[in-house]
């Protein structure tokens, strides 16, 4: 059995809603990354791509602040978020191309999901969903057949080791039924056919704060420290009907490894691991100062001053402008020849001599 | 007059019929395909199927006093041997080795007659230049002074080894019998200084998907980045306490003389950019316990885990380039918690004081006495020591794997530039093999995907870069076998930088998918109406053409 500790996390959280009352995908999406870090998860590692900005947008009666918990006991906002996507940059396109690796070279290291042949990603998405596709902005959507192609091609490229995909969308189990790729586990909100609800509306904001599967979730991860031994059978019970309303799905045949012996800190958290140095080498030649090689600044002798900043003279002093003579525009000419048109047509042309 | 018209109408009818069959499809057809620019598919797939060779040229040179006079006279010039080794159903491997054998030169016998092991290397290696990628081992006789008591193998700085001639040699009769108890101590000497299979195996792994392995060949394979084309090196003093600690580092004199100097000796493996950094008031983010046994503050190496990630964050790095990144920081604890030591799992202090994470980096805590009345102190710490610490980290990061010798084997210090050229010749058979697998691999799939999806255009640039890529994988391969390790470490580089550049070039994203029924959904309404009457006419026409003959009839009668 590998060690799993030796294998980087990496992950990608994406929430594709806009619009104030989707406030719920975007706590959903920031609680996920919330608990992530919590357990261990560097910013470094992880690609977070939020479709709208809830916690500065007019309509917040609390501004910088996602609430999670109503009575606004839970902030998931936080001081040290670290949004990767924002706003019309969440599109099908740059999602895949994440997930891909085929960004153009001057996409900073923050914006790239750097993983290898040794990471166990974790994707989380969330949004308005349907049978086989996932809205995106509103505009535009992703089919479950992309998506698998997508993994494929990650595959292929041996850009992960296990990836674990959750997806908190109506009808979400569509969205995993197409996968082929080996290594993937997938759980969704609600089956084919099914809606996911929403969970609770706080009065003071206005909104449905959490969807219901994300809520019992982050539940459920509240309770996981760094070296706890909970495994993914536990995680598959998370949200039972009773509470969910939906059936929660998940796919686990193209998974190698048998989900009792997954640990959910596996994907969710990481220690890294240390070793202590135990050998020095004793450097015996003297250090060499490097010589200033830096070339003498010579004294500027032109008196610099400062540009005008405010013309004034141009803004007071202005006569007016002298207009060039323009013909009249082809609109107005157009529609005065319809006019004549129309008119000489109904009533003939021995009118004319009554115009001029 | 009518059935001159219908005649005129079906000719018409059918004449659009021809247009629209002969014209349009061939047309609508050519303007909706994808532009796919030719690959070389055959030879991709002749690489799918890798036979690599690895060719070992080594010398072996027998001093005065090793072979007896008529051995002397007998011994072959030179000597081939072969292992073929299948790691999987596509790849295969084989290690020829290439023994010269010869007698020791009047000046090498002076060179070996030397006190110490270390300075008869020294004197060796005015001597003469092996290329890289060769092997020379000097055989001395049992009686000879210059290895130590107890050691049989004398490892040296460049690409020598000195081996005292076991007991068998006295013994044995036959030079076959000489020959051959020689070849178990070369291969050892071969495993050491070259390459071994694991190494060979473990470089393989992007092609060959690694089976359960024990847990030791997993963390040493984990410990070392990657092979990349260049890796950045960030070194960060790290200071919490400001306001007691002045510090002064002369970074840029301890990096040029300590750290370049192994760097530009591995400039053939990679390209480093290292850049440095002074962090105030940063804190390590896990509290250091007091221990009264050593009146100091201890981190044990259980919290050390969580030491990297609230510091990590601060660190920043160079965001322009997608290169691996190594940090080593130096932390001066704070004046309320000085001084701190780091103890291992058994309680016992560091001597080092430094511990490093695997493909990340390394950090040494180094301790002030802080003791003067005027806040702040200054201090000026000595990068010697520290670089001494960073020097063996950076060792372990890049992959010079210092892995105990076997035993007898005796391992010269590794001279001035922190590298001797067997462990960076150790350094490049590895790489150039993990290069040239991870290409391929990375050919293969594009070619398999670029195949599956139909939909995806393949541009020119595309194109060339795979037909590049192809061809230095193929000149890789070839100086591999014969043994031109410096030429095979840069092509394989050029190899990988191609594949990758071909592989996640951003025009590969374009049409992935169209849903049948959004194709349907988007033809019907342009052919429909253009169809409906053709058809209908053509059918009109066909029903006419089975009456007729009926119908001539009937007229007839």
């Amino acid at each position: 059995k590998r060690n799993q500790c030796y294998f980087k996390r990496s992950l990608n959280v994406v929430c594709t809603s806009r619009f104030w009352f989707n406030y719920r995908h975007v706590a959903n999406t920031l609680s996920v990354y919330r608990s992530v870090k919590r357990l261990g998860i560097p910013d470094s590692h992880i690609v977070l791509m939020l479709a709208d900005d809830m916690a500065c947008n007019h309509r917040n009666p609390k501004p910088a602040t996602v609430f999670s918990h109503k009575n606004m006991e839970l902030n998931v906002y936080g001081d040290d978020v670290e949004v990767d996507y924002r706003g019309y940059e969440v599109t099908v396109e740059n999602f895949l191309r994440v997930l891909t690796g085929r960004l153009p070279p001057s996409t900073p290291r923050s914006k790239r999901l750097l993983s290898d042949d040794r990471s166990n990603i974790l994707i989380y998405l969330t949004g308005h969903g349907g049978n086989g596709f996932l809205k995106f902005q509103d505009s535009e959507e992703i089919s479950n057949v992309e998506l698998a192609d997508a993994f494929e091609q990650m595959w292929t490229k041996r850009r992960y080791n296990e990836l674990l995909f959750i997806i908190d969308t109506c009808q979400g189990a569509s969205m995993y039924e197409r996968f082929y790729s080996p290594n993937i586990m997938a759980l969704a909100s609600s089956q084919v056919g099914e809606d996911s609800l929403s969970h609770q509306p706080d009065l003071a904001i206005g909104v449905h704060l959490m969807d219901r599967y994300t809520f019992y979730l982050l539940e459920f991860l509240e309770d996981i420290h760094p070296s706890s031994t909970t495994n993914m059978k536990d995680l598959f019970k998370v949200c039972p009907k009773s509470q969910c309303v939906s059936t929660p799905g998940h796919r686990t045949d193209l998974f190698l490894r048998d989900p009792g012996s997954v640990l959910i800190t596996d994907f969710f958290g990481s220690v890294r691991k240390v070793e202590i140095t135990t050998d020095t080498i004793n450097l015996t030649a003297p250090m060499v100062h490097l010589e200033d090689t830096r070339p003498v600044r010579e004294l500027r002798t032109e008196i610099q001053t400062y540009m005008d900043q405010l013309p004034v003279a141009e803004i007071i002093h202005q006569k007016p402008k002298q207009k060039d003579w323009h013909p009249p525009d082809g609109f107005i000419l157009g529609l005065w020849t319809l006019i004549l048109l129309v008119f000489f047509k109904t009533y003939g042309i021995k009118h004319l001599k009554h115009i001029f | 007059m009518v059935w001159a018209e219908r005649h005129r109408g079906r000719l018409a009818a059918l004449a659009i019929a021809a247009v629209v069959i002969a014209v349009g499809v061939p047309l609508w057809w050519k303007t909706t395909e994808t532009y796919r620019a030719w690959l070389p598919v055959a030879q991709i797939n002749e690489l799918a199927q890798l036979q690599l060779q690895l060719s070992v040229e080594v010398e072996v040179v027998f001093s005065k006093g090793t072979l007896t006079a008529e051995h002397q006279k007998k011994i072959p010039p030179s000597n081939t041997r072969q292992e073929e080794h299948v790691v999987d159903e596509t790849t295969r491997l084989r290690y020829r080795y290439e023994t010269r054998y010869r007698t020791a030169t009047i000046m090498e016998e002076d060179a070996l007659n030397q006190s110490t092991a270390a300075e008869a290397d020294i004197s060796l290696h005015m001597l003469s230049e092996s290329p890289s990628g060769s092997v020379v081992i000097y055989v001395v006789p049992e009686s000879s002074t210059v290895l130590p008591e107890g050691v049989s193998v004398y490892v040296g700085q460049r690409r020598t080894a000195l081996l005292r001639a076991g007991g068998q040699m006295r013994v044995a009769v036959a030079l076959k019998e000489v020959l051959a108890s020689l070849e178990t101590w070369i291969k050892q000497v071969l495993q050491v200084m070259s390459f071994s299979h694991g190494d060979i195996t473990a470089a393989l792994s992007d092609r060959v998907r690694p089976g359960d392995r024990s847990r030791e060949g997993l963390a040493d394979s984990m410990r070392a980045f990657k092979s990349s084309p260049g890796y950045e090196i960030t070194f960060s003093l790290l200071n919490p306490d400001p306001t007691s600690h002045l510090l002064h580092w002369d970074v840029e004199a301890a990096i040029s003389s300590y750290i370049q100097p192994l760097l530009s000796k591995m400039a053939p493996v990679a390209n480093f950019s290292i850049d440095s950094q002074i962090l105030y008031y940063a804190v390590l983010g896990v509290n250091p316990r007091y221990d009264p046994t050593l009146n100091a503050y201890t981190l044990n190496a259980d919290s050390l885990s969580h030491v990297i990630n609230p510091v990590e964050a601060r660190l920043g790095s160079s965001a322009a380039s997608s290169n691996p990144v190594l940090n080593f920081l130096l932390y001066v604890p704070d004046s309320r918690h000085s001084p701190l030591h780091i103890t291992d799992h058994r309680r016992h202090t560091v001597p080092s004081n430094a511990f490093s994470s695997p493909r990340w980096g390394g950090i040494m805590v180094y301790n002030v006495n802080a003791s003067g009345t005027e806040l702040p102190v200054d201090v000026h710490i000595d990068m010697r020591r520290v670089m001494g610490v960073f020097l063996p980290q950076l060792r372990l990061m890049l992959g010079v794997q210092s892995a105990a010798p076997p035993p007898g084997f005796l391992i010269g210090p590794c001279g001035n530039a922190g590298l001797a050229d067997w462990e960076l010749d150790r350094l490049m058979w590895t790489r150039s093999v993990e290069n040239v697998a991870t290409a391929t691999t990375t050919i293969t799939s594009l070619a398999q995907l670029l195949d599956q999806i139909g939909n995806i255009v393949i541009n020119d640039n595309i194109a060339e870069q795979v037909s590049s890529a192809v061809a230095s994988l193929q000149l890789a391969v070839g100086q591999l076998e014969v043994g031109n390790l410096g030429l095979a470490m840069q092509y394989s580089k050029e190899a990988i930088l191609q594949s990758e550049r071909a592989f996640f070039d951003p025009s590969l994203l374009h049409l992935l998918y169209f849903p049948d029924d959004q194709k349907f959904a988007i033809y019907i309404p342009l052919f429909l109406p253009m169809c409906v009457p053709i058809l209908l006419s053509l059918l009109k026409m066909a029903s006419e053409v089975r009456q007729r003959p009926g119908q001539g009839q009937a007229k007839k009668d």
